[in-house]
């Protein structure tokens, strides 16, 4: 494992008083792809927001370093920028800011250069037929009125473009056909392609058999309990939670 | 985001707040007595049924209680008011003879210039009086009537006999009485029948002088199959003590005509703004407005359509921007009147650092009126957890036989939404810029182009620094 390039160490969070995750250690090489399994409730969507700076997650012990800088008191436009992207599990609706506008001043900002109209049109274009988008979302309202699968498109479409250095993926599988899970991976695999490193956060294991994980966690009441390889997906899916509970959660 | 307050600017209101020294060459008296009425009705040099019915106006006034059902009124006191001032200057037809400081104040608000890129023709009052009236050729040509209230009584007294308070009477309510009684310039528009005028009209209201009130009378009317945009504009410094805005709106839509008459309002935050607008469309008629309303301490504003023309329609857009001392009433009214009529309601409020926008509609529909369609949307925006907003949408129906859509929501500025914006290396102040922009977009791209770049500076959503 590349040691510096993403780390989390002992990380715990606290939700209005209520400690959700109780030391997470996790670290992420360049260009690896890293799974997170568990059951409801077992933490994985704070960790997901932590990692990403929401306000609500209070960070009450440990770190998080991308290439070596803290990220842990940063806002999430400041990660953003730093090269963190997270796929929401439900991506808000915005009215009135058309995908098109949002992403360029997204691309703006997170690479600090001004976005020139016409090639950022040609690029969204591009990254939009990948992911076989109808070219008018372009000019729909960020997320309003998308169905579920749209949404989650949506989300790797804008992954896509702003190329950032490590991406969470949280439950990005949940909620789609089979078509456009097929879709969704192969626009993931394309972004890892490129050297950039995921972690993909699910309860299932729908996209792994596209994505060639290098490591598999289970994330079990805010801990890491076990890291193996696609044998502990597979372990899962035989034995179920409930068993692998038993095994290693002393 | 975490132990930050991120600020969102008020209405920047520098070009507004240029006061001009006293330019009056008359003043009448403060408050309102029969004599001051007499008085205003000899120097305007008026027919005697107009001074008949300023002073029936006067008593209609005197009769009626302050309303007391929608904002606070009793710090209005009208004995402080002065009701008539009359700039010192004769109405102009080109800039250049309107006097320096005037002139310079309608530059500021970018009157001339819109006059010269975009509009068929321009009146700019100042005060009571309209300084300044001008129009194309090729409409006068087209027979199209452009004029201040004043001279039309003059010039076209039959025409204005007929319609002058036929749709607002002075029972409506106490400011229309007062209207009535005090009345001064506005603007008076004639289309003939099937003329369409693709360039619009502006009128501006600037309101120079402290303690008055200003009364102009918008009357205009659009003959079977003519096509016409009218824009008003309204603003004033700002003063210490209060201002009062009474002002009328008639507009006649004849049978297949179309009118659309668009406002923005930016009046100082020490005005009473109590106007009254109201529509009547005959057959297949079209009336559209759209209405901003940004300025003002207090605002009671609620345009109405009249639908009495079988298949005649409204559609009705409007923006309201509440911030500190600030309560805006606003809304609109729609009297489906006749069979198969239609109307859409689009409203929008923000309010931010404790100001109260209340969106108060009525939609109501006659026994006769079948197959109406109507469609009513309004919704909220609170920046903040110190600014108010309320909804109260009446809804009045005499058959069933009818198609009605309501929708009304009211919200404070998502986090979550924010936090999403953020997660994309958008700043909180960009996110929350992008968000009060995007509530608006809707109304913002029905207003003529200038009006969509002055709406955007107006709510002004440059974005001051985080404070730690």
């Amino acid at each position: 494992m590349g040691e510096h390039f993403f780390n989390i160490n002992n990380l715990k969070v606290n939700i209005d008083d209520k400690e959700i995750l109780k030391g997470v250690n996790l670290e992420v090489g360049k260009g690896e792809t890293h799974i997170i399994m568990g059951p409801n409730g077992s933490g994985k969507s704070t960790l997901a927001y932590t990692l990403m700076g929401h306000p609500l997650y209070k960070v009450t012990n440990g770190e998080i370093n991308l290439e070596g800088e803290s990220l842990k008191d940063l806002s999430a436009d400041k990660r953003a920028i730093k090269g963190m992207f997270l796929s929401f599990q439900y991506p808000e609706e915005v009215d009135g800011v058309t995908v098109e506008e949002f992403l360029r001043t997204a691309k703006t900002k997170t690479w600090g250069e001004m976005q020139r109209i016409l090639p950022f049109k040609k690029l969204l274009k591009e990254k939009m037929e990948a992911l076989e988008m109808d070219e008018s979302y372009a000019t729909r309202y960020l997320n309003l009125g998308f169905s579920g699968g749209e949404k989650k498109k949506n989300e790797i479409l804008q992954m896509s473009i702003l190329e950032p250095k490590i991406a969470i993926l949280d439950e990005t599988d949940s909620g789609l056909d089979v078509d456009a899970i097929r879709i969704v991976a192969q626009g993931v695999k394309k972004f890892k392609d490129k050297e950039r490193s995921i972690v993909v956060i699910t309860h299932y294991n729908k996209l792994l058999e596209y994505l060639a994980p290098d490591y598999i966690h289970i994330l079990m009441d805010g801990k890491i309990i076990k890291t193996g390889g696609m044998e502990l997906a597979k372990e899962i899916d035989e034995n179920g939670y409930e068993e692998i509970r038993k095994k290693y959660l002393k | 985001m975490k132990n930050k307050k991120t600020y969102i600017k008020d209405i920047n209101r520098t070009i507004y707040d240029i006061k001009d020294k006293d330019n009056s060459i008359y003043k009448s008296q403060k408050g309102l007595t029969p004599e001051i009425i007499k008085e205003i009705s000899s120097k305007k040099n008026e027919p005697k049924w107009m001074l008949d019915f300023r002073l029936k106006s006067l008593n209609i006034y005197n009769s009626k209680p302050m309303p007391e059902w929608a904002v606070d009124l009793s710090d209005l006191d009208m004995d402080d008011i002065t009701t008539y001032i009359k700039p010192n200057t004769k109405q102009s037809h080109s800039w250049e003879d309107v006097p320096e400081e005037i002139k310079d104040t309608f530059e500021r608000l970018g009157l001339p210039e819109a006059e010269r890129k975009s509009l068929a023709g321009v009146g700019a009052q100042y005060d009571s009086e309209v300084v300044y009236h001008n129009i194309r050729k090729e409409l006068v040509d087209q027979g199209i009537i452009y004029m201040d209230m004043d001279k039309a009584l003059h010039e076209h007294e039959e025409i204005v006999k007929e319609y002058f308070m036929k749709l607002i009477t002075p029972d409506d309510h106490k400011f229309a009485a007062l209207h009535g009684a005090v009345w001064s310039g506005g603007s008076f528009v004639y289309v003939p029948k099937g003329v369409d005028v693709d360039i619009p009209l502006q009128s501006y209201f600037r309101l120079n002088a402290p303690g008055a009130g200003q009364f102009e009378h918008t009357l205009i009317i659009v003959e079977k199959g003519a096509k016409l945009h009218f824009i008003e504009g309204c603003s004033a410094p700002q003063y210490k003590v209060n201002n009062l805005h009474a002002g009328c709106v008639e507009l006649f839509i004849k049978e297949d005509a179309t009118l659309r008459y668009s406002t923005i309002e930016n009046w100082s935050r020490n005005m009473y703004n109590l106007n009254t607008k109201r529509a009547i469309v005959e057959k297949n008629g079209t009336i559209e407005w759209v209405s901003g309303s940004f300025g003002s301490k207090v605002s009671m504003l609620y345009p109405m359509s009249i639908l009495a023309g079988e298949g005649a329609r409204s559609e009705f857009t409007g923006i309201t921007f509440a911030s500190k001392g600030q309560h805006l009433d606003t809304g609109t009214k729609v009297v489906h009147a006749a069979p198969r009529t239609t109307s859409t309601v689009n409203s929008k409020s923000i309010s931010k650092n404790g100001g109260y926008a209340f969106y108060r509609g009525l939609l109501k529909v006659t026994k006769g009126a079948y197959d109406c369609k109507s469609t009513v949307s309004c919704e909220s925006l609170m920046l903040d957890n110190d600014s108010k907003s309320d909804t109260l949408p009446i809804i009045v129906l005499n058959n069933d036989n009818i198609d009605i859509g309501h929708e009304a929501k009211i919200g404070r500025i998502s986090d979550e939404a924010i936090f999403y914006l953020m997660s994309r290396g958008i700043d909180e102040q960009e996110a929350k810029a992008m968000i009060v922009r995007g509530f608006v977009e809707p109304i913002t791209k029905e207003l003529p182009l200038e009006y969509a770049i002055e709406l955007n500076n107006l709510i002004n959503i440059e974005l001051e620094g985080t404070i730690g």
